[in-house]
C-alpha cells in the first residue's frame, strides 16, 4: 500500500463510524514535547495498533485515551462525547499486568465489577465466563504469583473484558511475556477480537506483532510523536496462524513498516 | 550394581551420609518447627555447658535458670509481675497501633499531613528515647500513665513511619488500575492501597511491639520498680542470678511469641497468598 492511499483513508474515516476520536492532542512534560497535534480516528470493531520507535509517546497517547494522563491540549471523544478521566466505555490492559497479588484470579478478574458495586454472585458468574474465554478455567483460586507471565496477562485481559467496555486499550500487553507464549497469546487475541466484536487499541513496539494482529497500524514518529503513516495490512485473517505468518502480504507489510521506521533507529 | 541402582532409584544411589543429610533437610523443610526446636535445644545445651564451665560466677546454668523459672511461676511472683508489666504495654501498643497506622496512612496519602507531621516523627525515631524516659516522671509521676507513655514514645514513631512509607510507596500501577476501572478514592484506599501497604504496615507494628517491650522494661528499670523490670532489679541486687536470668529469658520469650502471633495473624487475615508456598 502506498502512502497517499493511507492518507486518503484518514480523510475519509471522519465520515465512517469512529468510536474514539482524538483531536489535536499535545502533551508536554515540562520542556519535553512528547506528542504534537495528534488527530486520529479509531473505527468501531477494529483493532488499531499504535506503533513507533521507543520514546515516541505511543503509551502516553494510549493513556491519554484511557484518561489516565491529562493531555496538555486537545480532546478525546468517545462515541462523540468528549471525555476527561476513565470511563465505563473503556477498559485498560496494563503492560505490567497490574494484578493484585493478594487476590485470587477470580477476584482480580471481577475487580472492575466489584468497584461498580455489583453483587458477589453476579460478578463471579461474569468473571467465570471470561476466565474460561481466555483459557484459564481451573485457575480461579490461584494467586498471581502462581501463574506464568502469559497467564497473568490473560487475567488482565479477562478483567478488561469483564466490565464489558466498548473499547479495550492494551498497553504492550505481551512485552513481559516470553516469545512462545506471546505467539499463542496473539492467536488467542485474534480469536477474541473476532468473538467479542469490540474496538481494540493496541500499543506495541514489535512490527511483526502489529502486522499480525492489526486491522490498522498507526505509525508514530520519534519525539515529538506525530502520526507519520497509517497502514491497513491486507491479510486474510481466516487463514491459519501459520499461513498468515508466511503470507506475502504479511511479509511485505512488515518490510514496508521497517523501511519507514529504520531511519529512526540510530 | 551401582549402575543399576542409579537407573532404578536415583535416591538410593546417593551415598548414605549424604542421603541422611538430604533426608534431614527435607524433614526440616516439611516441619520447620523441628529445626526451630533443635536449634533452641542446641542453644540451651551450649548455655548449660557455658554455665558449668563457668564463664562467670554470675552466670547460671540453663537448668538452674529453668528451675528458678518454675519456682517463680509456682510462687506467683512471675505471674503478678507480668500482670503489672503487660497492662501498660497492651494499652500503649493499642494506642500506638491505632494512632500510628491512621496517622501513617494519612501522611502517606496527603502531602500536607506529611509536611506537618513527618519531621516530628523522624526526629523522634532517631532520638535516644531511653534518655527521655526519666523526664516522663516529672510530668506523669511513676504510675501507669508514665509506663504507658514510655511504651508509646518508643513504639509510635516506627509504626507511623512504616505506615507512611508503605502507603506512599503503594504500587502506582495498581493505583492506576483502580482509577482506570473508575474506583472511587475511598475504594482506591481501602481495596488497593492499604492491602498493598499491609506487609510494611505490619512490619512497622511488629517493630513497634518490639520497641514497646523495650519501652516498658526501660520504664520499669528507670522509673518505677514494678513488674518484670523490678524482678530483674531485685534478683540482681540480692545476687539471685538464676532468678534474674529467668525473668530476662521470660520477657524475651513473651515478646517473641507475641511477635510470631502478630505475623501469623497478618498472613492469615491480610495476605492469603503468602499461606501457600
Amino acid at each position: 500500500m502506498s502512502i497517499p492511499a493511507a492518507v486518503a483513508h484518514v480523510e475519509q474515516s471522519a465520515t465512517t463510524d469512529a468510536v474514539v476520536e482524538v483531536r489535536g492532542i499535545c502533551k508536554k512534560y515540562g520542556e519535553v514535547e512528547a506528542l504534537r497535534n495528534i488527530d486520529l480516528d479509531f473505527p468501531r470493531g477494529k483493532l488499531t495498533t499504535l506503533l513507533g520507535p521507543s520514546g515516541c509517546g505511543k503509551t502516553t497517547l494510549l493513556k491519554i485515551i484511557a484518561g489516565l494522563i491529562e493531555p496538555t491540549s486537545g480532546e478525546v471523544r468517545v462515541s462523540g462525547r468528549p471525555v476527561s478521566g476513565p470511563g465505563p466505555e473503556r477498559a485498560f490492559v496494563f503492560q505490567d499486568f497490574a494484578l493484585m497479588p493478594w487476590a485470587t484470579v477470580m477476584r482480580n478478574v471481577a475487580f472492575g465489577l466489584e468497584l461498580k458495586g455489583m453483587g458477589k454472585a453476579e460478578r463471579q458468574a461474569i468473571a467465570s465466563k471470561y476466565i474460561a474465554e481466555v483459557g484459564l478455567s481451573g485457575f480461579e483460586d490461584k494467586y498471581p504469583h502462581e501463574l506464568s507471565g502469559g497467564m497473568r496477562q490473560r487475567v488482565g485481559l479477562a478483567r478488561a473484558f469483564a466490565v464489558n467496555a466498548e473499547v479495550l486499550l492494551l498497553d504492550e500487553p505481551f512485552s513481559a511475556v516470553d516469545e512462545q507464549n506471546r505467539r499463542k497469546f496473539q492467536e488467542d487475541l485474534l480469536r477474541l477480537v473476532e468473538k467479542e466484536r469490540k474496538t481494540f487499541i493496541f500499543v506495541t513496539h514489535s512490527i511483526e506483532e502489529a502486522v499480525y494482529v492489526s486491522d490498522r497500524i498507526v505509525l508514530l514518529s520519534r519525539r515529538p510523536g506525530r502520526v507519520s503513516q497509517i497502514i491497513e495490512p491486507k491479510i486474510d485473517r481466516t487463514a491459519s496462524p501459520d499461513a498468515i505468518r508466511r503470507d506475502q502480504g504479511y511479509l511485505d507489510t512488515v518490510e514496508e513498516i521497517w523501511q519507514g521506521l529504520k531511519h529512526y533507529v540510530d | 550394581m551401582m549402575a543399576s541402582s542409579h537407573v532404578n532409584g536415583p535416591v538410593r544411589a546417593v551415598h548414605s551420609p549424604a542421603g541422611w543429610g538430604l533426608g534431614l533437610g527435607r524433614l526440616f523443610a516439611r516441619y520447620p518447627a523441628i529445626s526451630r526446636i533443635l536449634s533452641l535445644g542446641l542453644f540451651f545445651l551450649v548455655w548449660e555447658i557455658a554455665g558449668r564451665v563457668p564463664i562467670s560466677y554470675a552466670f547460671p546454668t540453663f537448668l538452674e535458670t529453668f528451675y528458678a523459672f518454675a519456682t517463680m511461676i509456682a510462687d506467683g511472683s512471675l505471674i503478678s509481675a507480668y500482670g503489672s508489666t503487660l497492662q501498660p504495654l497492651i494499652i500503649g501498643i493499642a494506642i500506638s497501633g491505632t494512632v500510628g497506622v491512621v496517622l501513617g496512612t494519612v501522611m502517606g496519602l496527603s502531602r500536607m499531613a506529611e509536611w506537618l507531621v513527618a519531621p516530628l516523627f523522624i526526629v523522634l525515631q532517631s532520638a535516644p528515647m531511653a534518655a527521655l524516659i526519666p523526664l516522663i516522671t516529672f510530668v506523669y509521676g511513676i504510675g501507669l500513665a508514665a509506663k504507658t507513655l514510655a511504651v508509646i514514645m518508643l513504639a509510635l514513631p516506627v509504626i507511623v513511619l512504616n505506615g507512611y512509607k508503605a502507603v506512599r510507596n503503594a504500587n502506582p500501577s495498581l493505583v492506576a488500575m483502580c482509577y482506570s476501572f473508575q474506583g472511587t478514592r475511598l475504594q482506591q484506599i481501602t481495596k488497593v492501597i492499604i492491602p498493598d501497604a499491609s506487609p510494611v504496615i505490619f512490619a512497622g507494628l511488629r517493630l513497634g511491639l518490639a520497641a514497646g517491650f523495650i519501652g516498658v522494661i526501660l520504664a520499669e528499670l528507670l522509673i518505677t520498680p514494678t513488674g518484670i523490670g523490678d524482678l530483674i532489679t531485685y534478683h540482681r541486687s540480692v545476687a539471685n542470678y538464676a532468678e534474674m536470668y529467668a525473668a530476662v529469658v521470660s520477657i524475651i520469650l513473651v515478646s517473641t511469641v507475641t511477635l510470631a502471633a502478630l505475623e501469623a495473624f497478618e498472613i492469615r487475615v491480610l495476605r492469603p497468598e503468602k499461606r501457600r508456598g
